[in-house]
């Protein structure tokens, strides 16, 4: 019954002679071959580090360019001018992408789930799922934001918003849901047929054990590839750029790049999607983390 | 094992560095006294990016009243105009700078340059480029400018009827939608000029731009004179029932500047070009031709 124990609550428990505790298995990937090596590990690293890095920038710093790269795409001046201005945007960004991911999640869902209906009778509806997904996966996430922000306006229907921006998020919706039904489909599909089996024997039906049995245990599963997915999401907010009217934080970036000729704009846009996206990726790696160690400590068991 | 890749990437850096070695600088010949006239700077200069050839970038298409030829079946590439006909503003402004500066007209060549690469880091694939591109301290760290052949005015487009048209002033402004082409100094006069209670909208093209005004979807466009009136002229009408409400008046010293690699030394010779023109009046008379005449500048009423 290993699968039933990641339903198990005590899952920050560490099992004696188990897994390392959460949180230091990554860093130990990083580290580890130095501890094992010992102090001439440690100082090949460090050696080898200020080497690799060192040549690196030696490289840069010494290019013929680099005065004429460095004024126009590391400007401290610049970057002082216009990021606050870029942050203020940046606002828009987040409320993006928070709108977009709560219907992402939902709608999503809903095609995992119609993906994953049993026989004959659903036929059309899991089909309409595939094909949905090989067709918003098979395209670019750009086009189905250009098609949508510049078609659907131009059909002038009587009561359908006209904002590219409206339609730019729809585009992310649509297209990211074709990537998270997959995910969802993979943790309903990692649910033991047992469960179902379990579930069916206790009187429940078809759809409570789906309910309260089944998706349970895959949204728990699958939590942090649908984490990975957001953090993707942030960053794709930036294509509502390609439509939009009123700037988000990297057509700010674009307008004083332009109005300055000066690449630094750019790379305070860069910041601000790094400031949300690195944390959450961390948060990201010590939920697998937990889960592994969740596991394993149920195989021990 | 490990010092083995240590000496491999240590030799690879090496080789880089060598491929990045330094070209050597070519100093403008003829130091001394300054060379008299744009002809007598031309022929010294060295550094042009084919020999005996003035390169010239502009953005495709190319539009009027900037350029007019029309499309040609010999440049097929070229969309709308084609500057090589030398019609338009600054198709004729660049080949009066070229004759002055001693190259015949078959020795220009013109070659796409979209506005954006105009001032990315690095060697250009011109020798000048000439878009429409207005001077301003910023940017002039990025390229270098010529002086200005053309002082612009800014304006304002809109749709015959509606009430912006009715607008007689920059204050009364601030409670319309308006629109501007991305990074343009038009985009700037609305954010910190106008200053409008609506946020401006920002569009990648002037097509862009025009199709939302077309749609409806703002009240009037900020563009630069000589395309307002292009936008709006009966005969074109781009802009569906346009008419150009007014000029802002050009208190900064706003100019169209030709545009040049940092510290090239064709920056001298075409400021001689341009000094030449505009002492003996071709200037005075190109803008006629093909600003004036053709788009009638002057009856624009002024908003301040």
């Amino acid at each position: 019954m290993a699968y039933s124990r990641s339903d198990a609550p005590d899952s920050g428990t560490i099992v004696p002679g188990g897994p390392v505790p959460p949180g230091s298995e990554r860093r130990s990937r990083l580290l580890e071959p130095l501890r094992q090596e010992g102090a001439k590990g440690v100082m090949v690293a460090v050696v080898s580090t200020a080497v690799f890095f060192g040549l690196i920038g030696w490289l840069v710093l010494r290019s013929p360019n680099w005065p004429e790269v460095k004024q126009l795409f590391f400007n401290g001046q610049e970057f002082r001018d216009t990021f606050p201005s870029i942050a203020q945007k940046f606002l828009r960004n987040i409320q993006y992408f928070m709108i977009g991911e709560v219907f992402i999640l939902a709608y999503a869902l809903f095609l995992a789930v119609l993906r994953s209906l049993p026989g004959s009778v659903f036929f059309p509806l899991r089909l309409l799922s595939i094909m949905y997904t090989d067709l918003f996966r098979g395209i670019p996430t750009i086009l189905v934001i250009y098609l949508l922000a510049f078609g659907v306006p131009s059909l002038d229907i009587p009561g359908a918003p006209t904002s590219p921006t409206f339609w730019a998020i729809v585009g992310l919706v649509l297209s990211y849901s074709a990537y998270v039904s997959e995910v969802y489909r993979a943790g309903i599909e990692s649910v033991h047929p047992s469960q179902i089996a379990a579930a069916r024997a206790l009187g429940l039906s078809r759809w409570q054990s789906l309910r309260f049995v089944v998706i349970p245990q895959a949204v728990r599963r699958v939590a942090p590839p649908l984490l990975n997915d957001f953090v993707a999401l942030q960053k794709d907010t930036a294509l509502v750029a390609f439509v939009v009217v009123v700037p988000e934080a990297f057509k700010m970036a674009q307008i004083h790049q332009n109005a300055d000729f000066n690449f630094t704009p750019l790379l305070a846009a860069a910041l601000l999607f790094l400031l949300i996206t690195v944390p959450l990726t961390r948060v990201v790696d010590w939920m697998i983390a937990r889960e592994r160690a969740r596991r394993q400590g149920g195989g021990v068991v | 094992m490990m010092r083995r890749v240590l000496i491999g990437v240590a030799a690879f850096g090496l080789l880089l560095a060598a491929c990045a070695e330094e070209n050597p600088v070519i100093a403008p010949t003829g130091t001394g006294t300054p060379p008299a006239t744009a002809a007598d700077c031309a022929a010294g200069v060295t550094t042009y990016v084919n020999p005996d050839t003035l390169t010239v970038g502009t953005d495709n298409p190319a539009f009027p009243p900037y350029f007019a030829g029309g499309e040609t079946k010999e440049n097929p590439d070229w969309e709308f105009n084609d500057p090589n006909t030398g019609k338009g503003f600054e198709a004729a402004v660049a080949y009066e700078v070229a004759a002055r500066m001693g190259f015949t007209s078959d020795q220009v060549d013109w070659v796409v340059a979209p506005f954006n690469q105009t001032y990315k880091p690095g060697p250009k694939h011109y020798d000048f480029a000439i878009e429409q591109i207005s001077y301003t301290e910023k940017r002039a760290q990025a390229v270098d400018f010529s002086e200005s052949y053309y002082d612009v005015n800014q304006a304002l487009v809109a749709v015959k009827g509606t009430p912006i048209t009715k607008t007689s002033g920059i204050a009364d402004l601030k409670d319309y939608t308006l629109a501007a082409q991305i990074g343009t100094t038009n985009y700037d006069f609305i954010a910190n000029t106008i200053q409008p209670s609506e946020e401006p909208g920002v569009y990648n093209s002037t097509a862009d731009a025009v199709a939302a005004i077309n749609a409806g979807q703002v009240d009037g466009l900020v563009v630069d004179l000589p395309t307002a009136l292009f936008l709006a002229d009966p005969f074109v009408q781009e802009v569906k029932k346009g008419v150009v409400v007014g000029q802002f008046a050009n208190l900064s010293g706003e100019h169209f500047g030709i545009t040049f690699e940092k510290s090239n030394p064709l920056v001298g010779c075409v400021n001689l070009a341009l000094q030449e023109m505009k002492a003996d009046g071709t200037l005075e008379s190109i803008t006629q031709v093909w600003l004036s005449e053709k788009t009638n500048v002057g009856e624009v009423p002024v908003l301040s």
